[in-house]
């Protein structure tokens, strides 16, 4: 269980009321006591120490904190997190497996998909979520897609190419 | 940026919802898709004392039509569902043009049809599609349940008319007497900025002739605008080339727009005239 007054730096009253999530992240059950403003994005970061997920804009613009909330892309900022008690969330470490990466992660990788990689956990994950229902996107769809997440280095081609590119994996590892 | 302090209450029930609003007193707030009211905490430009989560409340998720046409938006129906409806494709052109048009994916995986109506952004898109199409807002509080229409929904920039014990839990659509035809077009300066200017026009055709039009703008007021007159200039004939320019040239003067960072006044006002043409436009040849 994690308490996470110390870790926001503000020391609750004793008289504020918190509450007690109970949360799935990366598979994993978790069970933190939080106080009620507190960020989905603050849980994950400081109280489960989960810090790829990135905080950016914090005003729900970039998506850099762009996490899977029961599957689907969410802006973790814009979430409380006593309204992720009993659900799933997925993060950008939950994304590997043991041993190796997820073809997103591969084709991030492959096709130079980042320079400083401060947009790249939030991009990931609203990729994966796309190839999820739509294994075969356009470069259209792609676009589409991440259209919630900015980035400010790589004028998006090379991110569009490491969608499709792990998109192509997938199929060909689903067909084999 | 962390919000302020406040009390937070998961109801399981409508009921158990609105007694806590009413325990309250005019110091809560509910919280459907967060997508403005968390921001908006953030901000701390709200600092209610208590947050109503109605997020787990059973059967609001739901946007269906009735045996006779009209359609109804739960308040948990997110704008991701009409985005991806084939209900709305099939039946509702405003509706399905819009819904992809607001926000950004991952806010429209949260953010509600109907918190966006009681939201009342002037830049909001749905206050808009909803004017245009004649909607309303159906109401739950202690004294039982209320329909409003859209056109008195709103009373300023982010207020409306809803009492402090009342949950919005329907926005209703009417039923059309002849054929649905419209569209939404919207001018941002990227996905997810707030609207430039943005346009609704919900049009029902009997035959030819336009039987009913609503027509409404987004982002170039204080609050949405219904351009009646522009509107009422298209109904009774058929969708002439002389009375889409006159329906423009209306919606242009109903306009209010302000100079600023997006745009100026003038600018604003010329998009405006521009989309109502190229909505009308493309509807006449869908028609031909």
């Amino acid at each position: 269980m994690t308490s996470l007054f110390e870790e926001i730096h503000e020391d609750a009253p004793a008289d504020v009321p918190t509450r007690r999530v109970r949360i799935t992240v990366n598979g994993e059950k978790r069970t933190v006591e939080v106080e009620p403003r507190l960020l989905l994005a603050h849980m994950l970061r400081q109280g489960l120490k989960l810090t790829g997920t990135h905080t950016g804009c914090d005003t729900t613009n970039c998506g850099a904190c762009t996490v899977l909330f029961d599957g689907t892309p969410i802006k973790s900022c814009t979430m409380l997190a006593v309204q992720a008690d009993g659900h799933e969330v997925t993060t950008v470490e939950g994304l590997a497996g043991p041993s190796e990466l997820h073809p997103v992660q591969e084709g991030f990788k492959d096709e130079h998909g980042l320079q400083c990689g401060f947009c790249t956990p939030g991009m990931m994950l609203a990729a994966k979520a796309l190839l999820d229902r739509n294994p075969d996107p356009t470069e259209e769809e792609v676009r589409w897609a991440l259209s919630g997440n900015l980035c400010r280095c790589t004028g998006y081609q090379n991110i569009v190419k490491s969608v499709l590119w792990a998109a192509q994996k997938l199929r060909s590892q689903q067909a084999s | 940026m962390y919000p302020p302090r406040f009390r937070y209450e998961a109801p399981r029930s409508i009921e158990e919802a609105i007694a806590l609003l009413e325990e309250a007193g005019s110091e809560a707030k509910v919280l459907a898709g967060g997508q403005s009211l968390v921001p908006l905490l953030k901000l701390r430009f709200a600092s209610p004392d208590l947050l109503v989560d109605i997020n787990g409340l059973p059967g609001l998720d739901y946007h269906r039509v009735d045996a006779d046409g009209t359609i109804r938006v739960g308040a948990l129906c997110r704008h991701a569902d009409l985005e991806h409806s084939a209900l709305l494709k099939a039946r509702q052109p405003t509706m399905a043009a819009a819904a992809p048009l607001v926000a950004d994916p991952s806010v429209r995986n949260r953010g509600t049809l109907v918190g966006s109506l009681c939201h009342a952004d002037p830049q909001g898109d749905w206050a808009a599609v909803v004017t245009a199409l004649g909607g309303s807002v159906v109401a739950l509080g202690p004294n039982g349940r209320r329909t409003i229409p859209m056109t008195e929904f709103v009373t300023g920039p982010f207020q409306n008319v809803l009492a402090y014990n009342e949950i919005a839990v329907e926005a209703v659509i009417p039923a059309p007497k002849g054929t649905s035809v419209g569209g939404y077009l919207k001018l941002e300066r990227r996905v997810g900025d707030f609207a430039t200017a943005g346009v609704a026009v919900a049009l029902e055709l009997s035959g030819a002739t336009v039987s009913r039009a609503g027509l409404a703008l987004t982002g170039v007021g204080s609050a949405t605008i219904n351009a009646t007159d522009a509107a009422q200039s298209l109904v009774g004939k058929p969708l002439s080339a002389e009375a889409i320019a006159g329906a423009a040239e209306l919606a242009g003067q109903a306009a209010k727009p302000r100079s600023d960072h997006r745009g100026t006044a003038a600018y604003k006002r010329h998009i405006i005239q521009t989309f109502v043409e190229r909505i009308l436009t493309r509807v006449q040849g869908e028609m031909a």
